[in-house]
């Protein structure tokens, strides 16, 4: 078979799409995400808002992926694209750490994203901001989905990005110690997650120093849901039934008519 | 052996007819949602306040409910600019009805009077559904629903806005007691009762509509007129 996407159906969904029938959207993750680098290495954050439209498909996901014992990718876009890709290039880093017997470095990861999401010329939906530890240093990428890359001291992408970098832009600057870099992360995706409609709920954090990494899922939680006015557990029965028919398991198991 | 050449098309189109893709839009939808419940003796009208275009937020409070008269509220929803402007129409038609009648103009009348004003504006619409609610002359609790060209129903009780679909049927559930075998449809909820049910739809469509948090504004009116409550809600 050929290779790249296939564009068979394109014909097909016009048509459907002139009668009346609309494409299903992808789950996109709306979203605020940053990375910054300070003294000892990276700090990245998320927030963990996962919406369908308007609707919010899940409060907490988790946007922060992992890539290599010293390297993890935030992303932002389409939700399905952000975790394949970064888990297939998770799954080809390890083993491009046991061919080469060394630690990943982010530059190789960084390439190997760019050069995937190129070829498929922007339809993979992922915009990832990409930090690690190597030999070489603390490094810290953006990786655009039509496959450009920037390397920079501070970045934010999605869609509650504008929010979180009026805030690094306003408090940024080198040699941060990491507490003050947390603190800045939380700051900006908290700007995001009150100003952005598209992201919410917590932050979630990734500390990557040379040898260890701290991952704070929800380092902040501002957004806790208050308890209900009253319980709207239903008694017993009052589902409504036509007519009841009780089965014990064994006969369940040995069924062959499920119609009635 | 033939071989095909496998080239891009376009997509298939009847031939000339122009498919525009970029069309401005005089309407602009501002989200948030409403609500309303209607009593024995009372009728309750909540409306969160937060105003957004897209993802962005304009305002946290900015109130989509007005006083209409010490019997009446009305709820707007969509358009916050025609919500404004509908609502200044409709004040000004009560005043000049009081003008002309020496006496003001009762819930049912001004229901009317709503469907009509709506109407008039058939070919360029006030993009607002709103809610009418107030008490009527026999002292009972009554709500109107709308749609934008002035269709009005009589309700027990209604949601619109952008988390309608989301609280509806929480309330064709807890106030209508649909769904639920042996429970007498024909009961109507207390004060109390129906200000948890308002609140937790509230809460609940916060979580899971974007459009919907900040604060919620609950209006209460009963014989004694119009008591209004604020709470909080959630901001991300």
């Amino acid at each position: 078979p050929n290779s790249g996407f296939k564009f068979d159906n394109v014909k097909r969904n016009q048509l459907l799409n002139d009668k009346g029938f609309m494409v299903p959207t992808a789950t996109k993750t709306g979203t605020t995400i940053v990375g910054l680098l300070y003294k000892d290495g990276v700090v990245l954050g998320a927030d963990t808002r996962a919406t369908s439209g308007t609707i919010v498909a899940d409060k907490n996901c988790r946007k922060i992926h992992y890539m290599a014992p010293n390297m993890y990718c935030c992303g932002a876009g389409t939700a399905a694209d952000t975790d394949f890709t970064t888990e297939m290039i998770s799954s080809q880093l390890a083993l491009h750490s046991l061919n080469t017997g060394r630690e990943a470095r982010v530059v190789t990861a960084m390439t190997m994203l760019k050069q995937y999401l190129f070829r498929y010329q922007g339809h993979i939906g992922a915009a990832l901001i990409l930090g690690g530890y190597d030999v070489t240093g603390p490094h810290l990428f953006t990786i655009y989905p039509h496959g450009s890359t920037d390397k920079l001291p501070y970045v934010t992408m999605g869609s509650g990005s504008l929010a979180a970098m009026s805030v690094f832009e306003s408090q940024w600057r080198p040699g941060l110690s990491r507490d003050e870099a947390v603190e800045m992360v939380k700051d900006a995706i908290e700007s995001g997650i009150f100003n952005d409609l598209g992201s919410g709920s917590n932050v979630d954090v990734c500390v990557i120093t040379k040898g260890d990494v701290e991952y704070i899922r929800g380092y902040s939680q501002p957004n806790q849901r208050v308890a209900k006015e009253q319980s709207y557990r239903f008694p017993a029965g009052t589902t409504e039934f036509i007519a009841p028919k009780t089965r014990t398991p064994a006969e369940e198991a040995t069924a062959m008519d499920v119609s009635a | 052996m033939e071989y095909q050449m496998h080239t891009q098309q376009a997509p298939m189109q009847a031939p000339n007819q122009v498919h525009s893709h970029n069309h401005w839009s005089p309407y602009v939808d501002t989200g948030g949602t409403s609500l309303a419940i209607a009593g024995d003796d009372f009728v309750l009208v909540a409306s969160d306040t937060r105003q957004s275009d897209g993802f962005n937020i304009n305002t946290r409070y900015d109130s989509k409910a007005v006083e209409l008269s010490n019997k009446t509220v009305l709820a707007t929803s969509i358009c916050s600019a025609d919500g404004k402007r509908l609502t200044e129409v409709l004040e000004q038609k009560a005043q000049l009805y009081f003008h002309k009648h020496e006496k003001h103009i009762g819930t049912k009348a001004l229901a009317q009077l709503l469907s009509n004003t709506l109407y008039s504006r058939r070919m360029f619409p006030y993009y607002v559904f709103p809610i009418l609610a107030g008490i009527d002359s026999d002292g009972k609790g009554a709500a109107y629903s709308y749609d934008a060209l002035g269709n009005m129903q009589l309700v027990t009780y209604i949601a619109f806005g952008s988390a309608s679909a989301l609280v509806q049927p929480f309330l064709d559930n807890q106030v209508g007691f649909k769904n639920q075998r042996g429970a007498d449809s024909s009961r109507r909820l207390t004060r109390e009762q129906a200000m948890m049910v308002a609140i937790d739809a509230f809460t609940g469509a916060t979580e899971r509509d974007i459009y919907t948090g900040d604060h919620l504004e609950i209006y209460i009116v009963d014989a004694n007129g119009v008591h209004k409550e604020v709470r909080e809600l959630k901001r991300d």
